[in-house]
């Protein structure tokens, strides 16, 4: 019996994400009395593998090659190690990835999915997971009656813990048939920090006025080593690009500190950065929605307010 | 080339939600909606089949619903789709709602099977997933464009960071997001009225089980008020963030 949890690489090199999946995992398996098995698809080097160990991980699994994604390869690999290891929990990201291949692991397996959680188990029997329901509006408690279940973990939603262990790193040799997919480009944004990864984020919405006046928001973000994101309505208006959106329709992400700037405050916008740790709303209007679930808010012109802000940033790091 | 959309009945955005005794959620006075995302993958096969170049014969909607889902089902009949079947069942989890949907599409010739990456109500975004691995056929997630070349789709993708361009041969799911259609399409009075004489066809729910249980329901603990700083001081603003809320 073990945990067996999925690890992402980014060309080789593994992110928070992973090590977030891992302390979840370890802890999972805490409750449950085994170990932790890391499984990593992909070239990477043997001590980048090693490095799980820190967060819990007692084994890894590595099978290489396979570096671009294939839903039915990746599953197919996943589920027999799996089968392998005896796994009664298989931990995977909420990410766009984990979203491609808990389901099919779920029909493969006949495990059941706990989707989305940001929370450990509340109990082991029966196996009760709680997840986020009507774009976190409320709350469900969910048994998951299989004897395997799959648990899929919303990004930035729990603590890197470092345990200081080591793992032994194992190649395995499983394969799953030919991909039916066919990568044909792939284009990266570089050297821009990604607003699924980032800690904090600089938002604007509506009341910026136009996109012109985007370069405020870009220098907060810049003093601050945040992301840029955006409402709906300035994606759509193309002041922005369409990935930098969040809400129920875009983007859900939970930094620990989320700047709204010239944003209402509608639902669905709220209902993609509600997880955030920190909200602080920037607003000429002192009756704006955004304030309603803001832990901070500021009632003024946000064209004024964030260079103010930029500057009062520079001063304290400098102090 | 057949497009089916798989099409799911969630109540509006702006629902306040209810739960009654706490086991389970509390329909009455609520608004019923096309789930946004599957609302742009049809306005996407819409555009597929208009678009002479292409090979796309019917657009066929699917949900597996009860009774009072056909209103929305109309709307997707009014927005252009050519035929809609519903599974006479109520949806309960993400792989009973799999399995109605494999049983009720299979066998039928679909090549392109569009879901939405998510529905607004239990935000699962499995059932797209899900519902390949039943059918065997590939799948590919996150399909912000698609496109028919030939017998293949050619479709972008978004990935952590990127976009990345893949090639699909069909019979196919894509399980879309934002970006796969500009707006979605609303219905014209022309096919409102044209949308009563579609058919709809109500198929039996087929044997399928649940893996999980909803068995009860939370709202969320109210936030403490918000905490207003003057905008004469934002050092005052610089200083809670770093000493009081620790996130500076
Ligand atoms: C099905 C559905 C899904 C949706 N999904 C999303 C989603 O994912 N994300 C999303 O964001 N929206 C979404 N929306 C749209 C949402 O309902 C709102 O319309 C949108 O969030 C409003 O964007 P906004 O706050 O930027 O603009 P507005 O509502 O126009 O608000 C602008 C705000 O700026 C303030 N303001 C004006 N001037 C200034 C100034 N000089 N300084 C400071 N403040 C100023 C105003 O007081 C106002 O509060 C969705 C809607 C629907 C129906
Ligand atoms: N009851 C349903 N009937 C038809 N399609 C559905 C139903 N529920 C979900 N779907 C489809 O599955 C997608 C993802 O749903 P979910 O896994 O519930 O988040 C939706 O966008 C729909 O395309």
């Amino acid at each position: 019996m073990s945990v067996l949890v999925y690890t992402e690489n980014w060309d080789g090199v593994f992110k928070k994400l992973s090590f977030e999946l891992v302390s979840y995992a370890a802890k999972v398996a805490e409750m449950m009395e085994t170990s932790v098995t890391a499984v990593s698809i992909g070239d990477v080097a043997d001590d980048e593998l090693a490095k799980l160990g820190n967060y819990g991980a007692a084994k890894v699994v590595k099978v290489d090659g396979n570096t671009t994604l294939d839903n039915q390869v990746y599953t197919g690999i996943i589920a027999q190690l799996a089968e392998a290891e005896g796994a009664k929990v298989v931990v995977i990201s909420h990410n766009n990835t984990g979203k491609a291949l808990a389901p099919r692991l779920s029909v493969k397996l006949k495990a059941a999915v706990g989707a989305g959680l940001i929370a450990l188990p509340s109990s082991t029997e029966p196996f009760t997971v709680s997840k986020k329901v009507f774009s976190g509006k409320a709350f469900a408690n969910v048994v998951l009656k299989t004897d395997v279940k799959i648990l899929t973990l919303a990004q930035n939603s729990f603590e890197v813990i470092e345990v200081g262990g080591t793992a032994t790193v194992e190649a395995s040799t499983a394969t799953a048939g030919e991909a039916k997919t066919t990568v044909k480009d792939v284009q990266k944004q570089t050297g821009k920090i990604l607003l699924n990864d980032a800690e904090i984020v600089v938002s604007g919405g509506r009341g910026l006025k136009s996109g012109d006046n985007w370069g405020i928001i870009e220098e907060l973000a810049e003093v601050l080593g945040a992301a840029t994101a955006c409402s709906r309505p300035v994606s759509d208006e193309g002041w922005r690009p369409h990935e930098e959106h969040t809400g129920q329709t875009g983007k859900i992400i939970a930094p620990n500190l989320y700047f709204a700037a010239g944003i209402s405050g509608a639902i669905q916008h709220m209902a993609g950065i509600s997880s955030s740790k920190c909200i602080v709303a920037i607003n000429n209007d002192a009756d704006a929605p955004v304030f309603e679930s803001s832990d901070y808010g500021i009632v003024g012109d946000a064209l004024k307010v964030l260079p103010a802000l930029t500057e009062a940033i520079k001063e304290a790091k400098n102090k | 080339m057949k497009i089916v959309v798989c099409l799911g009945n969630v109540p509006d955005t702006t629902t306040k939600v209810k739960f009654g005794d706490g086991t389970a959620f509390d329909k009455t006075g609520v608004q019923w909606i096309i789930n946004p995302w599957d609302e742009l993958a049809l306005t996407r096969a819409m555009e597929l089949k208009e678009d002479a170049g292409n090979p796309v014969s019917s657009v066929t909607v699917v949900t597996v619903g009860g009774k009072d889902a056909e209103p929305t089902m109309r709307k997707a009949l009014a927005i252009g789709a050519d035929d809609a079947i519903r599974v006479d069942t109520d949806a309960r989890d993400a792989y009973a709602v799999a399995g109605q949907l494999a049983e009720a599409i299979k066998d039928k010739g679909f090549d392109i099977i569009l879901t939405g990456i998510e529905s607004s109500d239990y935000n699962g975004s499995m059932v797209g997933g899900m519902l390949a691995e039943m059918l065997d056929v590939p799948s590919v997630s996150a399909v912000s464009g698609l496109t028919i070349s030939g017998s293949d789709v050619e479709i972008t993708r978004d990935i952590d960071g990127g976009k990345e361009q893949v090639s699909v041969a069909t019979p196919l799911v894509a399980t879309v997001q934002k970006g796969i259609a500009k707006e979605a399409r609303i219905a014209a009075m022309r096919g409102i009225m044209m949308a009563r004489k579609k058919p709809l066809a109500v198929v039996p729910a087929a044997e399928v089980e649940t893996l999980t249980d909803f068995v009860s329901f939370e709202l969320p603990a109210p936030k403490p008020p918000c905490k207003m700083v003057d905008a004469d001081n934002v050092a005052e603003l610089v200083d809670l963030l770093q000493n009081e809320a620790k996130v500076l």
